[in-house]
């Protein structure tokens, strides 16, 4: 399963760097999503940084459902999907592999957010370099429940329409959780309860990703 | 036959969204031998082919490939033993030529001294580190081709796998099929047409309406 998951997670890697998808697309779009809800609190809430945890996360939401359904474009073509069904490589080792590619994309992702966020809506550097653990446990857990979904989608019609509707409500404790933790860490609230549920999460839908990916994959 | 057949199908059916593909189909195919199934568009060459890759279940009837049951068996370790070439393309567009062949090889445990002879054996070898979204048409069939020989599986699928080629191509695949089948594997090719070649004797399955309509051995 590990040799698996190693296997598939570097050809997604090595795609994302050939094909610059991340770099050209996602992150400028990331980044002006972030810089227009900086525009949007306007000039009386510029200082404010209480904004900034709950902004960064729905930008974050906008960038990783649009790197999940790449995540899945890349095996969608018929014929690929075919020729690689017929390696019969473990589906669990598939799943790990392709949330682990997705995690890595969006950790680099989060990372210029996260920088941006401390540029653009005055965050606290030190609440953002507190919060970094707690962001990268919350994006792990997106990109597993994001591949579980994606598996859940593709391929079928519409998928790309269908996959926001059927993320958010995965979504929903992660982003949650993940934005009361970064609170906390500027110093609004306890910070371990949050952690908790992060870390459930991810271990949930890691689990569940593990053991349903091949039944998904089959249907 | 002298052999147990590698497939065998009887009555076989499969639904796709209430659509039957293949309505009762009867086959047994010989180890070592080179089929061709013929039939105008819809008629089931595909799915004929998807369903013995263990890509599509059986609906009804039975079925056996490389003595696996299509119905009750693990459809896992057929796709292990079966090496599929479609008409669409099958390979990552953003990957080389050789990290394709690496990931296929990586899969199966396969050394990666293999990928340089089977280049040449296609006649790629000056096309290793080239995008595959870059290849032309026939180029990217000759790298199925390449992945298929690095597999070394015991039945071939061929979807349609003359279009595109032009003549040089043909002929280099007709002596391709010639050599895999007289090593041993087993061909079931998919074309519109019977095979043009003067020297391949294959048989010929023709399809209609997701029946066996004529056999010509």
């Amino acid at each position: 399963m590990i040799r698996v998951a190693w296997l598939v997670a570097r050809k997604d890697l090595r795609i994302e760097a050939r094909s610059r998808v991340l770099l050209w697309q996602v992150v400028p779009f990331g980044a002006m999503a972030l810089l227009l809800s900086g525009l949007a609190l306007g000039p009386a809430h510029a200082g404010d940084s209480s904004a900034g945890p709950g902004l960064f996360y729905l930008v974050v939401l906008f960038v990783a459902l649009l790197m999940i359904n790449r995540s899945q474009v890349i095996e969608s073509t018929p014929g690929t999907r075919a020729s690689v069904a017929t390696l019969g490589l473990d589906p669990a080792g598939v799943f790990l592999g392709k949330a682990l590619a997705l995690a890595i994309e969006l950790w680099v992702t989060g990372l210029v957010l996260l920088a941006g966020t401390v540029l653009v809506l005055h965050t606290a550097l030190h609440g953002a370099i507190l919060a970094l653990p707690s962001v990268l446990v919350t994006l792990a857990g997106l990109a597993c429940a994001g591949t579980l979904y994606g598996a859940l989608t593709a391929g079928g019609e519409g998928a790309s329409t269908l996959l926001p509707v059927l993320c958010l409500p995965a979504f929903a404790p992660l982003l949650i959780a993940g934005e009361r933790s970064f609170s906390a860490a500027l110093g609004h609230g306890g910070l371990w309860e949050w952690w908790v549920i992060v870390l459930v999460a991810l271990v949930a839908y890691g689990g569940v990703g593990i053991l349903l990916y091949g039944v998904l994959e089959e249907s | 036959m002298a052999s147990d057949p590698l497939v065998h199908l009887v009555d076989a059916v499969v639904f796709t969204n209430g659509f039957p593909l293949l309505s009762g189909v009867d086959l047994d195919v010989a180890p070592s031998s080179l089929n061709v199934v013929t039939g105008a568009n819809g008629a089931g060459k595909t799915s004929l082919l998807r369903l013995l890759a263990g890509l599509v279940a059986l609906s009804s009837g039975e079925g056996t490939v490389c003595g696996i049951d299509l119905a009750k068996g693990d459809l896992r370790q057929l796709r292990r033993r079966v090496g599929w070439l479609g008409h669409e393309g099958s390979f990552y567009a953003d990957l080389s030529v050789s990290e394709n062949l690496r990931f296929c090889a990586t899969a199966l445990e396969r050394p990666f001294d293999q990928i340089d002879l089977v280049l040449e054996r296609v006649g790629l070898s000056a096309r290793a580190n080239t995008t595959t979204r870059q290849l032309s048409a026939g180029q990217r069939r000759r790298l199925g081709l390449a992945w298929l020989l690095l597999r070394r599986a015991e039945l071939w699928l061929l979807d349609e796998p003359y279009a595109s080629l032009d003549d040089q191509g043909r002929e280099f695949f007709d002596d391709l099929l010639a050599e895999v089948t007289g090593a041993g594997a087993t061909v079931v090719v998919s074309a519109h047409d019977p095979l043009r070649s003067a020297r391949l004797r294959p048989r010929a399955i023709h399809l209609a309406g997701g029946r066996v309509q004529g056999d010509r051995r």
